[in-house]
């Protein structure tokens, strides 16, 4: 019996960062169980060991990922109840948000999204209105279901390893019985770079860029960061839809967020104004990103941002 | 000629999220005093009325009815819906609702739902995205889970064909096509489509559209289900942040780019 179930999708050949944050604040909690969907590698298995987990829970069946949500979320709540746990939490990627909803509604549990840290006492923090307020919620209920944003707690593996049970999970035939069905599904060319939303850093290009990314992306990959967007951007078709911040797009939280030819309006700011440090580069010195910028430079990105790519080169040898 | 369809948009109304926003409400809702159709809602409603005009539109008994819950001030995401040509409006309001979670929310959504639907059945029940201001996307999965009915979610293209939906959905390291078959409910983003603007044509045959008011009574729901004490979570505390302050701001003089690293090595970001 664990009171904390954590559920990590698909984990491949070695756990993500998010998941091993997971389950660091899963452990702070309780005692803590992972029910995993898809393939369960030796090298994820000792990692669970190494953090702690006292069980594993499989599903009875290997194509839920043919599935949308509905057969996952079955499954996550059937093994909530067999590991008797009272605090589920999940990552907060659309679809486990979307999972959370409804293991929400199977199990009478009260749903927390977007959440940044738990107490002992389980209430949840977040920040909401685009960062303009930050919130605590608690849960009425006798299950809390939680999703976790990336980021917000230091992975650490527990003081002496733990020997997992694992156990096998009868998925609910309604899960699949009305759930819709995925017909097709096509990778995407993988960027090298990191995934927008965990990224410590982001630089992100507007109107300014004028259909060329290419100044942004050389920042980027010198700074080892993520590429993002505005809306304006996105729209005008220079970059894929996946790279939008803001209300519409993506919320992020790095550590740096390099802002360049965007003008800041609402839209783009309600996706980075969480972010640690914001640096600016902007022709237009009334943009409105000026007011929220650590660092600002009037001037025009295509002359700032080569001369920073080639001075960060230069600097790290 | 293709089947009707009898289509329900949930659309809500929300604070504009061009001015500032705040939780003033009771149990720190949200203040709602200069609020607006939420912007994402209308890309589903644009959907449902391009469904229904390839169907002969409402002259052929299609339907496409505006359904939102919310506070006297709902009314105008209704009358919006109707100006872009949703064919009747539904108002679902009651003083218990106020201070609902999502639970609840979808709780009191999926009751409405089943009764528009106690006459001619719904095939199919459209949501944007996300509401842009709570953002936490849980309804309509809530809902489909509710009603036991398929869902696709984040939709980027939806065609009908029969009793099956077709749709295609883009995550960041995939795109997949996925199949449901009707009634289901569907949720799109704002890459499907570009809603229309009401026109003065719309505006005035607006007017003479009807709005059904719907109490908790109307839809068999107790009070005690919904708002504060229905829901399953509870606001303990809010705060609002210190808005962000200009910092430093130079002009490019031949070096800003030197300088920009210049700030990044100081704060220890290299």
């Amino acid at each position: 019996m664990a009171n904390v179930l954590i559920f990590i999708d698909n984990p491949g050949a070695a756990l993500k960062k998010s998941s091993l944050e997971l389950l660091t604040l899963g452990r702070s909690l309780g005692e803590t169980a992972v029910a995993v969907n898809g393939d369960l590698s030796d090298g994820v298995s000792a990692a669970f060991a190494e953090y702690g987990v006292s069980g594993i829970y499989r599903p009875s069946a290997s194509d839920l990922d043919d599935y949308l949500v509905a057969a996952k979320a079955a499954y996550v709540a059937a093994a909530v109840q067999a590991a008797g746990a009272t605090t589920v939490l999940l990552d907060n990627s659309p679809e486990g948000k979307e999972i959370a909803a409804r293991v929400g509604i199977r199990l009478s549990a009260g749903v927390v999204t977007d959440v940044v840290a738990v107490d002992q006492d389980g209430t949840a923090h977040k920040s909401v209105l685009a960062g303009s307020y930050t919130t605590a919620a608690k849960t009425t209920t006798p299950v809390s279901v939680l999703t976790v944003k990336a980021n917000n707690v230091t992975p650490e593996a527990a003081a002496g390893p733990s020997a997992p049970e694992i156990a096998t999970v009868e998925v609910p035939a309604d899960g699949t019985s009305t759930a819709a069905r995925v017909t097709a599904r096509e990778q995407k060319v993988a960027s090298g770079r990191p995934d927008l939303t965990d990224a410590r850093i982001v630089v992100a290009g507007g109107r300014g860029v004028d259909g060329d990314f290419g100044p942004v992306e050389q920042l980027a990959d010198a700074l080892g960061a993520a590429v993002g967007a505005s809306r304006a951007a996105t729209d005008a078709g220079w970059i894929s839809h996946d790279a939008q911040v803001g209300q519409t797009g993506k919320t992020v939280s790095p550590q740096l967020y390099i802002s360049a030819g965007i003008s800041g309006a609402i839209q783009q700011k309600a996706g980075m104004q969480t972010a640690k440090v914001i640096v600016a580069v902007n022709k237009d010195a009334e943009s409105p990103v000026f007011e929220i910028a650590d660092f600002g430079i009037i001037g025009d990105l295509f002359d700032v941002l080569p001369q920073a790519t080639e001075e960060i080169k230069k600097r790290k040898g | 000629m293709e089947e009707t369809l009898k289509i329900i948009v949930l659309v809500k109304h929300v604070p504009d999220a061009q001015f500032d926003r705040h939780l003033n409400g009771e149990g720190y809702t949200t203040d709602r005093g200069e609020s607006i159709l939420s912007e994402l809602d209308e890309y589903a409603l644009e959907a449902a009325l391009q469904l229904a005009e390839a169907r002969g539109g409402s002259k052929a008994g299609n339907q496409v009815i505006a359904l939102s819950m919310g506070p006297s001030g709902a009314v105008n995401a209704v009358k919006k819906s109707l100006q872009m040509g949703a064919t009747e409006g539904v108002h679902l309001t009651d003083d218990a609702l106020s201070g609902s979670d999502a639970a609840a929310t979808s709780l009191a959504l999926a009751a409405a739902i089943r009764h528009l639907g106690a006459g001619a059945p719904v095939d199919l029940v459209l949501t944007g995205m996300a509401s842009t201001d709570g953002e936490t996307s849980l309804v309509p999965a809530q809902l489909a889970e509710r009603l036991g009915l398929p869902q696709i979610t984040f939709a980027s293209t939806l065609e009908v064909d029969g009793g099956r939906l077709t749709a295609r959905r883009d995550a960041d390291t995939y795109s997949e096509t996925v199949e449901a078959s009707l009634p289901a409910v569907v949720s799109v983003t704002d890459q499907i489509n570009e809603p229309r603007y009401p026109n003065f044509k719309g505006i005035i045959a607006a007017k003479r559209k009807s709005i059904t008011t719907l109490s908790l009574s109307d839809i068999g729901v107790d009070p005690g289900q919904v708002g504060h004490a229905g829901s399953w979570t509870t606001v303990t505390s809010a705060e609002e942040r210190p808005p962000r302050t200009a910092g430093t701001i130079i002009t490019d003089e031949g070096d800003a780019g030197i300088k920009l690293v210049d700030f990044l090595a100081a704060q220890k970001l290299l």
